[in-house]
């Protein structure tokens, strides 16, 4: 008897306590529905109602953003979803997932590559009809083959990442009076004019070998053009390729002069070389890096007034260019609410929701650029969706032991190479063995 | 007799847990006196130490002796384990560059951490017997073992940051030079039109003579390094002996002006010696720049000269020694790895000096021995058991070496650093090869092995 009325109490408290969680996701979804206005192309959805499951890298704050994303969804079209945060480890889960034949119904892939190795597995479904009308109408065509394999649609990208980018600190460029330079003859001298004005020109953050790639990669797209870049990102040109070469030589003229660069390049780490040009006063005037800078930064500093940015430097008469990654969403079961989900994340006015919180740029050109929160993050995310030629980071293309691993591969030789700038035909050759090795 | 803390790693229980099962243990012995004893109760007996025996047993099996040979299977495996490829990771091993810094590496953390770490230990166990605050002095040295690998990793890699700003090594390495040789005013400073020599004393590139009147620009002069004090900068006018002039920063706020030229906004650099010398490089007079920078060296007698700014100026400041640098960084983490683990030496070598007979040592003082006498031929003999306990452990330690050089060694240097348990991690799960990894975890395995099993027969040795 006694025994049974403590099982009683217990019952009670598990119902008390699922009560409160249910009350508490009640309240989630009541915030989110007076997000969704937007002033984009609004999508066409149905009422399907039921449930669902969608899987992403995002955690942290980009968790809570794409929350308010789906909230506003589930406002549309009355459909429960649940979002599993998978965090680094997206390939592996997923791949876990399929084989346990319980795959999330929608998915949001950060690498190409993994979307064309799941495409290839059958593990996706094709959104043609769902959304091909769709991404043809508000992407640019590098956008829809990017997210393509073998002619079908599989992926449409919901997020994208800038990565030609160069960041200055305003006070720096006004005490010098110097403009935002376009080519990298311009760089050249605007850095020149920096040194002497007594700040040093660059940051360069290359304790992170990522960082380095990424400047490699923006400079060879622009020397040596996107057919080399895509027939170099699936090594059908050796890494001693004469356009490498050049590349690696105009990557020299950056690194090769220590008294422009704030502190050892193969030393500083990324957060470092982004402080050192948001701080003041500043102890460098430009860093190269990506859209996600300024959310890096542990230095306070305002968009336009402290900090501004820049397009990577145009190098001969290289068409406005962009080097930049990006989140696609994918359909893993065919069920109504998938395809509803795909078809509201490929309109504008889902990208405009998370758009507005910041820390996000869209590469949908339906989005109205009025809703980025400052004229640096417009500018950055037109630039994106705009840009003549678009090329997915190579690096990421590329098998994980050389583009994508600490202290090895491309990351380790550029790092390298920082140190002595001068070693260009080594490099080169040490770069192709690595990459021969990998690329199997 | 001390026992070494539990085992860390896999590695380590494992060879002592199969050892213990295989030999002639004592569980082993009861059990065949009561098979001796009685017929009939002996199956059931069996049962039972069977059946206790049993979790230990599945649990070993599962997480120790499985793990072993699933690991040398996946070592003949390629890369994501669904092919055979014979000896090919073994190949790759022993001729892979970074593997062979690798070997070298812990080739180097065996020989030089434990026998330091044990004459250290040594040292503080006979010094904390002597000393008035023996138990502080104790725990001050036994404190870092109380903090992870991890966070002392992580406390030296600040200390040892190359910028004086941020690493307290280099910072005080830079308070203790500045005493001797104060870093210029002026530091970073570089020649403008006209001027030549950057980076030691600035001079005017043509030569001077009395009577004339002279602009010495210098620009790379953050506006902080400028005085307080300074004015705009305006050129004198010199009489017939004197040579006068201007220094200042050659760089308008804001930017245009003329190089080479004192413009509007242009400050003059006060406190700069300037020296005049004559043909054959003697100084012949020397002046100091005032708030408008401008300079006036009277009675010169007629002759060419040169114009420089004393290099003393310039001086750079102590820049910090790269501690994280490709040539020291095993030294440095074996230092930081000896900071955290010198406590366990002194404090076992310590209990084993409590336990010495105090007698014989008496005696030997009776018979005249003095201190190092003592020390050399009674303590040290008479530690030696303790001494082989800290020696052999650390061996093993310094074998398995891993967290400390991922954290202290920067991204760029890790090949530097490298030591086989680093490389194994970074094969199997940074760089995805699962079966290289593998056959770096099997070399591992070897060469802790015969450590291993010499430590199990000490024990042995010595319950016998």
């Amino acid at each position: 008897m006694k025994i049974q009325r403590r099982y009683l109490r217990l019952a009670v408290l598990v119902a008390v306590l699922t009560l409160v969680a249910s009350a508490c996701s009640g309240d989630d979804d009541e915030g989110g529905a007076g997000q969704g206005t937007g002033s984009g192309t609004a999508a066409e959805l149905q009422r399907v109602g039921g449930s669902m499951e969608v899987a992403a890298v995002w955690s942290g704050t980009e968790q809570a953003n794409f929350r308010q994303v789906l909230d506003a969804f589930t406002t549309k079209t009355g459909t429960q979803v649940t979002y599993t945060s998978t965090g680094d480890e997206i390939a592996t889960i997923l791949r876990t997932r399929i084989q346990g034949s319980s795959p999330p119904d929608v998915a949001i892939l950060p690498q190409p590559g993994l979307l064309r190795d799941l495409a290839a597995q059958g593990a996706l479904k094709p959104i043609e009809d769902v959304a091909g009308q769709a991404v043809t109408a508000n992407f640019a065509a590098h956008w829809k083959e990017l997210g393509s394999v073998n002619g079908q649609l599989f992926g449409v990208f919901f997020k994208g990442a800038n990565k030609s980018l160069g960041w200055y600190n305003v006070s720096a460029f006004r005490n010098a009076g110097v403009q935002a330079p376009r080519t990298f003859d311009e760089l050249m001298t605007t850095a020149r004019t920096l040194k002497d004005s007594g700040v040093t020109p660059y940051s360069i953050g290359g304790g992170a070998g990522w960082v380095l790639t990424d400047l490699f990669e923006n400079i060879y797209l622009r020397q040596a053009g996107p057919e080399k870049y895509d027939q170099l990102s699936r090594h059908e040109i050796p890494w001693t390729d004469q356009s490498v070469k050049d590349a690696l030589r105009t990557l020299g003229r950056l690194l090769s002069d220590r008294s422009m660069i704030a502190g050892d390049p193969t030393q500083v780490t990324f957060v470092q070389s982004v402080d050192a040009v948001f701080r003041t006063p500043p102890e460098a005037a430009i860093v190269f890096e990506g859209d996600f800078v300024p959310g890096s930064a542990t230095q306070q500093a305002t968009a336009g007034r402290d900090y501004d940015s820049f397009a990577f430097p145009a190098i001969g008469s290289s068409p406005a260019s962009v080097v930049g990654g990006g989140d696609a969403v994918v359909m893993m079961k065919d069920t109504p609410q998938a395809k509803e989900l795909v078809k509201f994340l490929a309109s504008g006015e889902a990208a405009e929701i998370w758009a507005k919180l910041g820390g996000f740029s869209s590469p949908n050109k339906a989005v109205n650029p009025s809703v980025y929160p400052d004229d640096v993050t417009r500018k950055n995310a037109t630039a994106l969706a705009q840009a003549q030629v678009f090329k997915f980071d190579m690096s990421d293309l590329a098998p994980a032991d050389f583009g994508g691993t600490p202290s090895r591969g491309e990351w380790a030789l550029l790092q390298q190479f920082a140190a002595n700038p001068s070693n260009v035909d080594g490099i080169a050759a040490e770069l192709e063995a690595a990459a021969a090795a990998s690329f199997r | 007799m001390v026992e070494p803390p539990a085992g860390r790693a896999p590695s380590q229980t494992l060879p002592a847990g199969v050892g213990g099962s295989s030999g002639p243990a004592p569980p082993g012995a009861p059990v065949a006196a009561v098979r001796r004893g009685s017929g009939t109760g002996g199956g059931a007996k069996r049962g039972m130490a069977a059946l206790f025996l049993a979790p230990a047993l599945i649990l070993l099996g599962a997480l120790v002796v499985y793990p072993i040979f699933a690991t040398i299977v996946a070592s003949f495996q390629n890369r994501t384990g669904n092919e055979f490829v014979g000896l090919a990771n073994y190949e790759e091993l022993l001729t892979n560059h970074r593997t062979l810094v690798a070997i070298r590496n812990s080739i180097v953390w065996v020989a030089v951490v434990p026998a330091t770490m044990t004459a250290l230990g040594l040292v503080f166990a006979v010094l904390s017997e002597r000393v008035t605050f023996q138990r502080a002095f104790k725990a001050a040295i036994f404190m870092p073992m109380a903090i992870s690998l991890l966070a002392g990793g992580v406390i030296w890699r600040v200390m040892y940051e190359e910028a004086p700003e941020r690493g307290v090594l280099n910072a005080a390495i830079r308070a203790a030079t500045e005493v001797v040789r104060p870093p210029g005013e002026y530091t970073g400073a570089a020649p403008s039109e006209g001027m030549e020599g950057a980076g030691k004393g600035m001079a005017l590139t043509a030569p001077v003579v009395a009577g004339g009147n002279y602009t010495l620009g210098l620009v790379a002069l953050p506006p902080e390094q400028v005085p307080e004090d300074a004015l705009q900068a305006v050129t004198p006018v010199p009489a017939a002996d004197e040579v006068v002039g201007v220094v200042f920063r050659d760089f308008r706020p804001g930017g245009g002006g003329v190089r080479g030229a004192v413009d509007e906004g242009e400050l003059g650099l006060p406190g700069m010696k300037v020296d005049l010398r004559e043909a054959d490089g003697d100084v012949a007079q020397s002046a100091l720049s005032g708030e408008d920078g401008t300079f006036r060296i009277e009675d010169v007698a007629a002759g060419t000269y040169r114009l420089e700014l004393s290099p003393a100026n310039f001086r750079e400041p102590f820049g910090g020694v790269q501690w994280l640098g490709p040539t020291l960084i095993t030294p440095s983490i074996i230092v930081a790895y000896i900071w955290v683990w010198a406590g366990f030496a002194m404090m076992v070598l310590a209990a084993g000096l409590a336990a010495l007979p105090r007698e014989v040592l008496e005696a030997a003082r009776v018979d005249g021995a003095n201190e190092w006498q003592n020390f050399r031929r009674i303590i040290v003999p008479l530690l030696k058991p303790e001494m082989g306990v800290v020696f052999i452990t650390l061996v093993i330690y310094a074998l398995k070496i891993f967290d400390i050089v991922l954290v202290v060694a920067p991204e760029a240097v890790q090949d530097n650093a490298n030591v086989i348990a680093l490389e194994m991690w970074r094969t199997a799960f940074g760089a995805r090869d699962q079966g290289l990894g593998a056959a770096v975890a099997v070399l591992l395995f070897l060469l802790v092995l015969p450590v291993m099993l010499l430590n199990l027969r000490k024990f042995r040795g010595e319950r016998d």
